[in-house]
């Protein structure tokens, strides 16, 4: 019964930590989007960013690939 | 995890995938035995080489798809690092070329189905990344000698704030091995056990009704994930470079 309540325990803490996703899909979103908004504006400057656009996307993902790791420890490690 | 019924055999696990097993039976794995990860890493060694070897080896100066393959890698990184880590940082260009051959090519080898996706385990990326840990730090110390350190006083700030911000800093410093490696595996695993999951949901059409709605909508849910893994696939081996030159370049000028 205890370690049944402890996997429960696991199980919706591995369902809590896969809505840190969301967050990294805001992020990356919103990044891509400011992105483009300046890259509609000055079309010509745009192709320099690209880099500076991944790294940023990079960075947000990042988190939301932690929360994943948190989930799979949850399922998998604990 | 897997919807097909027991009875029938096909129940497998999305994270099956990624287990390491032995090559010749057996079922110990010490740090010698040959498992699939071994095979998979020398296959993806061996089409770099083969590429390069193939591709250079003619030198044409109307290149053909081989050499326009090579050339075309080639420049691309080396632009990258001169854009990202400036000129002084082309001294390390055949470091970064490597690493993003060696991730580029787990990764579309993974994607072959039945391959192993060598960057998929931590261990693996791991390596590599506190490598560049490792390498980026013992450069911006000879180069920069104790003034490396500026790296995380930043003179910009208002006084009162820079001894926070050093914390800050130094704490964001020491996780870039971690966020770097993690990064990589993490975007491996997690796509290719979409794919699986999606791949567990096909069969169904075999075993009850609903399956003629469920069967084509997973196939083409798979197709889907598998183009958009291709992509993943390119933009985070371009991603793991990349960050290696953003961190050679704070190593060679630490100055803000």
């Amino acid at each position: 019964m205890e370690g049944d309540i402890v996997q429960m325990g696991a199980y919706i803490g591995a369902g809590l930590a896969c809505t840190g996703m969301g967050g990294a899909a805001v992020g990356v979103g919103h990044v891509v989007g400011n992105f483009i908004l300046g890259a509609l504006r000055n079309p010509s400057a745009a192709a320099g960013q690209t880099a500076t656009m991944f790294i940023g996307i990079a960075f947000a993902e990042a988190l939301g690939i932690f929360s994943f790791l948190v989930a799979l420890l949850l399922m998998f490690a604990v | 995890m897997a919807e097909t019924t027991e009875a029938e055999g096909l129940v497998f696990h999305p994270m099956d995938q990624f287990i390491v097993k032995p090559l010749f039976g057996g079922e110990t794995i010490a740090w010698f035995t040959p498992t699939n990860v071994t095979l998979w890493m020398a296959v993806a060694v061996l089409c770099i080489v083969l590429l390069f070897v193939i591709g250079t080896g003619r030198r044409a100066v109307v290149p053909g798809r081989m050499q326009s393959v090579a050339e075309l890698g080639y420049s691309f990184i080396r632009k990258m690092v001169e854009d990202v880590a400036g000129h002084d940082g082309l001294k390390y260009f055949p470091y970064v070329l490597t690493l993003f051959l060696f991730i580029v090519f787990s990764n579309f080898l993974g994607l072959i189905p039945g391959a192993f996706t060598t960057t998929s385990h931590i261990a693996v990326t791991a390596v590599m990344a506190i490598l560049v840990f490792v390498t980026v730090t013992v450069i911006g110390f000879v180069r920069n000698g104790a003034g490396f350190l500026s790296l995380f006083w930043i003179s910009a700030a208002p006084l009162p704030l820079r001894p926070i911000l050093a914390l800050i800093e130094i704490i964001s410093y020491f996780v870039r091995p971690v966020s770097h490696s993690i990064r990589l595996a993490g975007n491996m695993m997690a796509g290719h056990a979409v794919i699986k999951v999606f791949a567990a949901f096909a069969p169904l059409i075999l075993f009850s009704g609903i399956g003629i709605l469920v069967t084509p909508l997973a196939i083409l849910a798979i197709v889907a994930m598998y183009a958009l893994e291709t992509l993943v696939c390119f933009i985070q081996a371009y991603v793991f470079s990349i960050l290696t030159c953003v961190y050679l370049r704070d190593a060679l000028h630490p100055h803000h």
